[in-house]
């Protein structure tokens, strides 16, 4: 083996849903990994809101798609000594086993790391899976493909009923269901083969248990399982949707080390070295005959092995942070030949990485879901991930820390009973049955009956319903003292409402009592929680770590923290990190709390990060000096905050969680540092906003504070449809729309006053066609220190984080820019600004209005800081803790040009119209650089999976406007040698014009040729489809075309703008015209 | 209304908790136990006689208590159970009562909802500590299980002849079976490979009583080693016949001694099922459950013997074997229950020896 010098690590590219923020965390580990051993890391990751894409961690850096064509020209250049497939999800992954097929590592000698390709690939491969899993007597579930009724019966007395029929995938499991016997198959049978040619028919695992082995192997063959993990939902619930415990809570020690046992057994077999996660379907209820003998016992295990990940996943990020073991950094140490006895176990620093962490808490991940951000999408959940971001939450009971999950999920809610959660039926798969199921608790249904329909443990159940039973007897207490906070006249009952994971807020609300009453008898009764580690070793050897969390079942705190601001001391700072992950905040904000952690640190500052998101790098046990895996609330940040005395919050840094609750924790006397919240206010609060620009002589759309619907109508008939509606304190432009009548008028208001009741609505005057331009700035003391202008590729009316973004601007007036300048200095003095703030504009011809203005880190913060050369989130940091530092100006505007291109995870979510809109709906984004704006946007479309036409285009423009406008941008593409497909409208006007094009039938006509039967044959490469939002009938089948276009995988254009920049980008570039170059050679770093 | 309880640690230390189990006051020596699962595994070992067991995983109970057949030995062995969040309700298709309920019938105390981690620390840094579980305010005294004979009190007063449950590769094999307090798994083990046990009380003789066994195993149990002269005694005579010998923990400590070998006491011992463990001289670490306050002390290694595993952590003693005969023993338990099944081999290389 040759020495490893040089290693290509392949990142996972944009967020979308199912790869979201865990691959940055797995991918930095790896880095820090492999740079302890002096070895030159090559990054190759277009996901530019990283924290791994950052100065100083890898040494090189690619913002290029990881497309197996641009991975191997990376090859070509570099000549790495090696590969890591394993940190980047399925996306490295797949380009790994393509680069593979081709022999590319053998031809250009690159050894990969770690697990091999075959080991890869029999992981991959089902039926391959299937057999070596038979080779050493492992069971895996049956399934087998049958064609008619007769087959499938025979299938059936193998398998043996109850048994599954799973009918076409594209018929969304309509005609899927179970049989208990022969007539019922037949029935089942025979309705599913008269639509589709072949049928699954598999064993039933419905309601078994699912559980999950985190287990690592190194080349020596020794192997260890680092953690397990039980879903609370049963099969039929994807890992990704169900709520999961760690440990295993339900399972005994028979059952927890058989299937340890048979996880060392699978990793050995496949030979990985590294990582991977093992699914298991475990039955809840095997044949048993307790009078049996006890060595019958191991043969009742009843279990199917579901899958094998050969890489870091979700579920081993998860896996790292619930158990303090640092599993992706071990994972690269071992694809690197160390042996797990070689490497110290980084917690406890005294003990060695081979053993398997002990817990003396528990954890509960908790999915969050954003379904109602995309238009006429379902609400049931499955077997398919559509959840967008994560929680977790560290307790020492499960009714403790399930409550903690709840309040941290950043919906609003209180607790499992809030009574908020929408009321649906407990008995259907929903993101809100866990809060329904609670609910039927409450109401008597008894547990048994929940358990059985549902398949969930009643032990989990019959925990929520101790949190049942304590409301109630708060209830019952509370009408015996009238509803006074008397309920809790000893500080034991108090204690115990603490303990069961009860906020004071929500306990508030149950007691009826005033605001601060029960905050106030809490202290006057000194309850607090308690300050634990998490160890990995159960406090069995003392353990340096400082990875905390808070519990009120406790006595003692771990570390006594030390006050700051000790004269001449170093001074202590807490950041609060952005919660889960979600639509509107993601990677970009984690960076931001990192990168301002960081900073800080190195300006020797005491740094403590508070946040509860298992896919972040700020969760990250070596990241601040102290991290609180805890809830971004009042009420805990202020515990935090009491028990460690800093001298102040950083609220700006971690989006817009942590920014809406400056206001609450400055009232309770917390620091905020920066920016004054008073300012802050100012700027969220739409109508002070309005005000001070009017003050300050900029430029606004009309705009108006509403009080009733009447008088809305009446104001929007004045300035004229279409007009937007938008709540105060919003993230992603939430409940924001365009009405375009009084009728769409009427339904937005509604929609939004169920928001944010809290804060006022504003509806203004929606400009269409300007052009939207923002800026991202940093100022002191009310005088900018360094900003940049960024121009969207989308008109306005796009969601800014949907929005292309292009940097440095290419086709503003200098006038406009101008502008633009002096309103950010005007708006900084005034609100006299010290950290980040960014301000949206629209602009027509010469005249610029501000639309938004945020006093916080911007979406756009890690890409215009990578992009300059920048490191605005730094600058801002300095500004905040008042560190001396000179403006940062660009001497000249650069060579190059960076696009910043969202990334969509429509094909996820059943049903949802993928059209961008004032509400964001994208899960994230990449950034590519070029020498021009084409070549930029063409490899950032690339990067977010859209592959080029080769053949043909299909085109359907909405309206004559829209036909005219795209005219040109058509020729192009005919005279391109594509084949163009057009509905009837379209195809007769470019006809009309010299357009060759063929007509095809909309999908609602049922005639032949149709649009559907063609994107079914994947005979059209591409879909422009421009809709015209006052022309609703049409609505319909548009959103048919562009539905079917993302569930067959086609790439879809629906935006005018950006369809007409593709169409130039892909004329003037071919492939051979993508540069291939790394960051540094485009931009030099200033700070 | 839940009944208070206190535990109360020879340094004077009170936690405040709820009392559960038969709420009578007990005392013994309080130690921690870090493993995850298999409460009613370690519940029922004897090596926990005399004992106050603390559980560092906070929620106990959860699967319930199954058939007395799948317990480690016939009845609870602690002297008193730590728990910080007792499951009222557990879940589980095995189970046949609540932790709670078989407390009680076996008359065993217990305290919950205290701060078992705070309780580890203190136990950590002092080593393990005299204590006691106070109810209804019926103090009892202290009370050291060391200074006794635990191995006598947990050991069987008969031998019993036990034959194998399947398999013929071992027939007609005849093993001796030291219980000194011996998990079930032990048996079960050899019994599954088809060997037949003959369970022997701890100062039963069995070359004396002439019973026709090919090899030694000794078993893990409680207290002090030093304490049990006449097992060392009986495995004495084993060495002398040079028969194929097998310590298990406590085991390993009388083998030890029985070779003229020395053991000393932990400050909190070994009580877990994730402790990495070295074959010396190979880069294979297996993970081992334990249950110790004992080790063999390495400054005096028997004649003849070496060191054949060692703690990864603290570098302590976790087995000896000799260089030419077949006498070897190992501080952890392959038996498992609770904790992984990594070393089961050793049965099988035990089992070789007959071959």
């Amino acid at each position: 083996m040759k020495k490893i010098k040089k290693v290509l690590l392949l990142g996972s590219g944009a967020l979308k849903i199912g790869q979201a923020g865990e691959f940055d965390y797995s991918g930095s580990q790896a880095i820090k990994a492999l740079k302890e051993e002096s070895i030159k890391v090559i990054l190759v990751n277009p996901n530019i809101a990283t924290i791994q894409t950052s100065q100083g961690f890898a040494n090189t850096v690619y913002f290029l798609p990881i497309e197996p064509y641009f991975v191997k020209k990376i090859i070509q250049k570099e000549k790495p000594d090696g590969i890591i497939l394993s940190f980047g999800g399925q996306t490295a992954l797949n380009c790994g086993l393509l680069l593979a097929k081709d022999r590319i590592f053998q031809k250009y000698q690159v050894e990969v790391l770690g697990t091999s390709i075959e080991t890869i690939e029999k992981t991959e491969d089902r039926q391959l899976f299937v057999n070596t899993l038979d080779q050493i007597n492992l069971k895996c579930p049956q399934s087998q493909a049958v064609k008619t009724v007769k087959q499938a019966l025979a299938v059936a007395t193998t398998i043996g009923y109850p048994i599954m029929i799973r009918g076409g995938f594209s018929l969304g499991g309509q005609d899927s269901g179970m049989a208990q016997n022969r007539k019922q198959l037949v029935e089942i049978a025979t309705r599913a083969l008269a639509k589709v040619g072949q049928i699954l028919i598999e064993e039933y695992l419905d309601k078994w248990k699912e559980v999950e082995y985190e287990v690592v192997r190194d080349k020596f063959d020794n192997c260890i399982t680092v953690c397990n993990m039980e879903n609370i939902d049963p099969m039929g619930i994807h890992t990704g949707e169900s709520i999961v415990v760690a440990p295993s809570q339900t399972l005994n020690n028979f059952e927890y080390h058989k299937l340890r046992e048979i996880s060392i057994k699978v990793i050995r077999h496949l030979g990985i070295v590294g990582e991977c996660n093992i699914q298991f379907a475990l039955n809840p209820n095997p044949k048993w005959d307790p009078a049996s003998h006890f060595s019958s016992l191991t043969s009742s295990l009843d279990y199917r092995i579901i899958e094998v990940n050969a890489r870091l996943s979700r579920s081993s990020a998860l896996a790292s942070k619930a158990t303090g073991y640092p599993l992706a950094y071990i994972a690269a140490k071992l694809a690197l030949g160390y042996s797990l006895t070689d490497l110290q176990n980084s917690v406890t620093k005294k003990t060695i990485a081979c053993f398997e962490p002990a817990l003396d808490y528990l954890v509960v991940k908790f999915p969050r879901w954003d379904l109602a951000k995309f238009l006429k999408s379902q609400t049931e959940i499955g077997s398919s991930m559509q959840s967008v971001g994560e929680v977790m939450a560290v307790g020492r009971k499960f009714e403790e820390a399930i409550q903690k999950a709840v309040r941290m999920l950043d919906i609003g809610f209180e607790g499992i009973l809030d009574e908020k959660a929408p009321k649906v039926s407990w008995a259907k798969p929903t993101p809100w049955r866990i809060f329904a199921i609670a609910r039927a608790i409450r109401q008597k249904t008894a547990v048994e009956k929940i358990a059985q329909a549902t398949g969930i443990d009643p032990f989990f159940l019959y925990k929520l319903k101790n949190i049942c039973d304590f409301e109630k007897s708060i209830k019952v207490s509370k009408q015996k003292t009238h509803g006074t906070p008397d309920t809790f006249n000893s500080r034991d009952a108090l204690l115990l409402a603490k303990q069961l994971g009860f906020s004071d807020k929500r306990l508030t609300t149950l007691t009826g009592s005033t605001k601060d009453k029960i905050r106030q008898l809490r202290h006057k009764f000194d309850i607090h929680p308690s300050v634990k580690q998490i160890d990995t070793l159960a406090a069995e050897y003392p353990a340096e770590t400082n990875y905390l969390y808070l519990t009120y079942n406790g006595e003692s705190d771990d570390v006594v923290s030390q006050r700051s601001n000790v004269k001449g001391q170093m001074s202590k700072v807490i950041v609060l990190g952005s919660g889960p992950y979600r639509i509107g905040s993601s990677v970009e904000f984690d960076w931001c709390s990192v990168t301002c952690a960081q900073t800080a640190e190195s300006c020797n500052f005491s740094t403590i990060i508070i946040n509860c998101n298992p896919e972040t790098v700020s969760t990250d046990f070596d990241m601040a000096q102290k991290l609180y895996f805890e809830e971004l609330t009042e009420e805990t940040i202020t515990e935090i905050y009491h028990k460690e005395k800093p001298s102040g919050l950083i609220v700006s840094m971690g989006g817009q969680t942590p920014n809406n609750l400056a206001t609450k924790l400055t009232q309770r006397g917390l620091a905020i540092l920066g920016t004054k919240v008073t300012s802050i206010d100012r700027a969220e609060d739409r109508s002070k906003f309005s005000k001070l620009c009017d003050e300050l002589d900029i430029a606004q759309p009309v705009w108006a504070k509403l009080k009733n619907v009447g008088e809305a109508i009446v104001f929007a008939q004045k300035i004229g449809y279409p007009v937007l509606v938008r709540p105060s304190y919003v993230l992603s432009g939430a409940a924001m729309n365009v009405a375009f009548n009084p009728q769409d008028l009427e339904a937005y208001l509604l929609a939004a006053s169920q928001v944010s009741a809290e804060y006022p609505v504003v509806i203004s005057q929606f400009h269409q066609n300007s052009k939207e331009i923002e800026i991202d700035a940093v100022a002191k003391n009310g005088k900018v220190l360094c900003q940049a202008i960024i121009e969207h590729v989308e008109n306005a009316g796009v969601h800014s984080g949907d929005s292309s973004m292009v940097l440095p601007a290419q086709k503003l007036y200098t006038q406009t820019i101008e502008q633009i300048k002096k309103i950010a200095q005007k708006i900084a003095r005034e609100l006299n600004i010290t950290g980040p703030f960014n301000i949206q504009f629209l602009a027509e011809n010469n005249r610029v209005m501000v639309i938004e203005c945020n006093l916080r880190a911007s979406r756009s913060l890690p890409f215009v800081s990578k992009v300059t050369g920048i490191n605005f989130a730094k600058l801002a940091t300095e500004a905040i803790l008042g560190i001396d530092q000179r403006p940062e100006t660009r001497d000249q505007r650069p060579d190059y040009v960076a696009v910043k291109a969202p990334q969509f995870s429509f094909a996820r979510i059943k049903g949802a119209d993928p059209i961008l809109r004032v509400e964001m709906a994208s899960t994230g984004e990449v950034a590519c650089f070029g020498d021009d704006i084409y070549e930029a946007y063409l490899k950032s479309q690339i990067a977010t999976g859209v592959s080029l036409p080769k053949k043909s285009v299909f085109i359907s423009l909405a309206g004559e406007e829209n036909k005219i406008k795209f005219q040109e941008a058509a020729k192009t593409l005919f005279k391109m040698g594509l084949k163009i497909y057009a509905t009837a409208g379209t195809a007769q006007f470019f006809k009309n014009h010299g357009i060759d094009v063929t007509k095809l039938y909309k999908i609602h006509e049922h005639q032949k040729p149709n649009v559907l039967d063609f994107l079914l044959a994947k005979k059209i490469d591409l879909v422009i489809n421009i809709f015209d939002p006052y022309f609703k009938k049409e609505f319909d089948d548009d959103y048919l075309i562009r539905r079917a276009s993302i569930d067959f995988g086609i790439p879809l254009l629906a935006n005018m703008q950006a369809a007409q920049l593709f169409v130039k980008a892909i004329s003037l570039k071919k492939p051979a015209d993508l540069k291939i170059l790394p960051w540094n050679q485009y931009v030099t770093f200033k700070n | 209304m839940m009944q208070k309880a206190k535990l109360i640690l020879e340094d004077g230390t009170i936690f405040h908790g709820q009392a559960a189990g038969s709420k009578r006051s007990v005392a013994g020596e309080v130690v921690f136990a870090t493993g995850m699962v298999g409460y009613d595994m370690s519940l029922t070992d004897p090596s926990y006689a005399g004992q106050v067991l603390t559980f560092t995983y906070p929620l106990i109970g959860n699967w319930g208590v199954p058939p007395k057949d799948y317990w480690e030995s016939e009845k609870i062995q602690v002297a008193g159970l730590v728990i910080s969040d007792l499951t009222i309700i557990p879940s589980h298709w095995q189970s046949q009562m609540t932790l709670d309920q078989w407390l009680k019938k076996e008359n065993i105390s217990a305290i919950v909802g205290i701060d078992t981690r705070r309780l580890t620390q203190k136990l950590r840094e002092k080593g393990v500590m005299l204590g006691k579980i106070v109810a209804d305010n019926q103090n009892v005294d202290f009370w050291d299980p060391n200074t006794e004979n635990l191995v006598a009190k947990v050991s069987p007063t008969k031998p019993i002849i036990h034959t194998p449950f399947q398999g013929d590769s071992f027939k007609g094999i005849k093993i001796g079976l030291l219980n000194c307090g011996a998990k079930r798994n032990i048996l079960r083990s050899f019994l599954s490979r088809g060997v037949t046990v003959y369970e022997l009380p701890w100062n039963y003789d069995p070359f004396e009583n002439n019973l026709p066994i090919d090899g030694l195993v000794i078993s893990n149990g409680p207290g002090d080693p030093k304490m049990a002269k006449e097992s060392i005694a009986i495995i004495k005579k084993a060495l002398d016949k040079k028969i194929p010998t097998f310590g298990i923990c406590l085991g390993n400590q009388l083998l030890a001694l029985a070779a003229s070998g020395n053991t000393y006491k932990l400050k909190f011992g070994h009580r877990a099922q994730n402790q990495p463990t070295i074959e010396v001289n190979s880069k294979r670490c297996y993970i081992t459950t334990q249950n110790h306050g004992y080790a063999v002390d390495e400054k005096k290694l028997p004649d003849g013997f070496k060191r054949w595993f060692y703690n990864a952590n603290d570098n302590t003693n976790e087995g000896i074997i000799h260089e030419k005969l077949p006498f070897f023993s190992v501080q952890f338990h392959p038996e498992a229950t609770p904790g992984p099944t990594d070393t089961e081999w050793l049965f099988d290389y035990f089992m070789e020896k007959f071959k």
